[in-house]
């Protein structure tokens, strides 16, 4: 610019005024700063997490890790206990939502015309909206002693099997709407070659278009999963708390993350420097990083899906 | 197969009817009615749940009135009010708006409007997806080991289990959300709109807060509020960073911030872990009142954004 026109440039700044210049610096800089704050918290929660785990394991004797039960006031941390738990929960909730979330995603994708999407998505959004303590008072009040207690009799008051349904029932909105989104981007013209084939419309949504969406509806059932065991209150309200270690369904039991509701309160509410308390933070570091590595790898799926078209 | 054999001019139609299948396609139906089945499933479990709380409800609203929502919390059911858990939700979610809102725009603005391609942007980016996942209870041991610490040191008296530290703690809870959502809004304002601010001389900061900004408002706004209505519902990071479980006198507006607090589904978590059938009924008309705020919140979204959904 300069060689070109050097008379023009003299006295005149193709650069904006000083103040303005100064204006757009000052602005960048706080906008980066708010996104330099987003990496500041993920270090927090790593650090915080990870010093107070490390310190829990190195007060503690190992072979407290295992025993018969979660009982921290008593110095058992059988991790087994709560990981079954989770497991328990997490494999019905997928049972559940699994079947339901798809097959809603495929009637929203493939069947359901603009306007009754229009009504019908809002619900699966309410239903997506509503606070998890609610779904668990559901499953405590409705679940437990009208499908649960019907269907298995000696089920307790608080059980694990209620639990996993309610978590099932939160989880449908994600399944759908990942699942959705990933058979929405699979293109008219797959479906067309299809239907010129003489495909019928089942044929061309189950062999067609399913597979092609293949990699985001594993997507959405692994962050379903990772959604299913970080959920909390729903176990927390409706199967008690983890106690002795139970591979039953039916028995009161707790997840990962109930058993980190309960360390903080009632009866089992501990506080200081005391392994119990600390114990918190080690079953947080657990679930953290098996959530994370579920969320890599769900995202992985997730980009796949979308750089195939 | 009769009708090929009849009179010429009935074979135009025998034709039709041949090639448009006669022939019901019976699990083609049925698939469909397995779809849909289980669609209304959420629906009905919707249904029940609502009509189920509201049954359990409807005596305590009806013994009580508003006395339910002006008590404070007792350990007698029938005196128990939420009074405590409306203020409690109610600051909770101005601290959370004022604080995750600001944050979360301005990240989403210089990660869509500022930043380039460079692998720093990427690691920002990535790291947001990854925080967006993380249960929400760890973000409680986040909220306990650096918010509620943070105000113990301020207080002095290790009374750091105070509102604001809940508050912020449901404030980072959010930020992913409202940082993805604003990204969403700004990525669907048209590039035309942006190289027209250029192109009569504004600077970056001008075309974005004159131009980007208001076109992406309804979308930001939506994408705030869902995840307002989010933050109000949630529980377990409360539970951790110290929100009172159990009935406390206080919460006046002079103990505001630096007393103890409690908010709503905390209320509905203790009440329906109680043993009594009572507390049952005041939980259920704690949810009604949690879910008429919540409900409420996600009403506006979802009119908000069907409102400003536009193609450019």
């Amino acid at each position: 610019m300069a060689q070109a026109s050097p008379a023009i440039v003299a006295g005149f700044s193709l650069r904006g005024s000083v103040v303005r210049r100064r204006r757009e610096r000052i602005v960048r800089t706080v906008l980066l700063s708010a996104a330099l704050a987003t990496i500041l918290i993920s270090a927090f929660i790593i650090e915080t997490v990870l010093v107070e785990a490390l310190s829990f394991l190195g007060e503690i004797d190992l072979g407290q890790l295992f025993g018969i039960g979660w009982f921290p006031r008593r110095g058992i941390f059988d991790v087994a206990t709560i990981m079954i738990g989770t497991l328990i929960v997490t494999a019905i909730a997928m049972v559940i939502a699994t079947p339901i979330g798809l097959a809603s995603a495929i009637y929203l994708s493939e069947y359901a015309a603009p306007r009754v999407r229009r009504i019908v998505k809002p619900i699966l959004e309410i239903l997506a909206g509503i606070p998890s303590v609610v779904i668990g008072f559901f499953a405590l009040t409705v679940l437990t002693p009208g499908l649960i207690r019907p269907l298995f009799e000696d089920a307790n008051t608080f059980n694990l099997a209620a639990a996993g349904v309610g978590v099932g029932i939160l989880s449908v909105p994600l399944v759908a709407s990942v699942a959705e989104d990933a058979m929405r981007a699979v293109p008219v013209s797959l479906r067309e070659a299809s239907y010129g084939l003489g495909a019928r419309k089942i044929t061309t949504s189950l062999r067609v278009v399913f597979p092609a969406a293949v990699s985001g509806i594993v997507a959405a059932l692994i962050l379903a999963t990772s959604r299913a065991i970080g959920e909390t209150m729903v176990v927390a309200v409706a199967a008690g708390a983890p106690q002795a270690r139970t591979f039953n369904p039916l028995d009161p039991g707790g997840t990962m993350t109930s058993a980190m509701v309960t360390l903080a309160t009632g009866s089992d509410q501990v506080t200081g420097d005391t392994a119990a308390f600390q114990s918190l933070f080690f079953v947080g570091l657990l679930l953290f990083l098996v959530t994370l590595v579920l969320n890599v790898l769900g995202d992985a799926f997730v980009r796949r899906a979308r750089q195939r078209y | 197969m009769s009708a090929i054999r009849s009179a010429a001019p009935a074979t135009g139609a025998a034709v039709r009817a041949a090639l448009s299948g006669r022939r019901r396609d019976t699990v083609g139906i049925a698939f469909q009615v397995l779809l849909l089945a289980s669609l209304l499933f959420s629906l009905a479990v919707l249904l029940v749940l609502i009509v189920d709380v509201l049954g359990r409800a409807l005596p305590v609203f009806a013994d009580r009135g508003f006395g339910f929502l002006t008590s404070p919390l007792s350990s007698n059911p029938a005196k128990a009010g939420v009074f405590q858990g409306i203020i409690g939700t109610a600051v909770l979610g101005l601290l959370v708006a004022i604080l995750a809102f600001p944050l979360g725009l301005a990240t989403a603005i210089y990660l869509e409007e500022y930043a380039e391609d460079t692998r720093f942007t990427r690691l920002v980016q990535i790291n947001i997806r990854n925080l967006a996942g993380v249960p929400s209870v760890v973000y409680g041991l986040l909220g306990l080991s650096v918010f509620v610490a943070l105000f113990d040191a301020i207080d002095g008296n290790g009374n750091g289990r105070t509102i604001l530290a809940g508050g912020a703690t449901l404030a980072v809870l959010v930020l992913p959300i409202v940082i993805i959502t604003s990204i969403e809004a700004l990525r669907a304002v048209p590039i035309s709109i942006r190289e027209a601010g250029y192109g009569v001389g504004a600077s970056r900061w001008e075309v974005t807060r004159k131009l980007v900004l208001p076109s992406a408002a309804p979308g930001i706004l939506t994408g705030t509020v869902l995840a307002l209505s989010r933050a109000l519902g949630e529980t377990a990071p409360l539970v951790i960073a110290g929100a009172v479980l159990g009935s406390f006198s206080g919460l006046t507006f002079g103990t505001l911030f630096t007393g103890s607090y409690t908010a709503l589904p905390m209320i509905v978590y203790d009440w329906s872990r109680r043993p009594q059938e009572a507390f049952r009924a005041d939980a259920a008309a704690a949810i009604v009142v949690l879910l008429a705020i919540t409900l409420f919140a996600n009403g506006i979204a979802i009119l908000l954004r069907n409102r400003s959904e536009r193609t450019w």
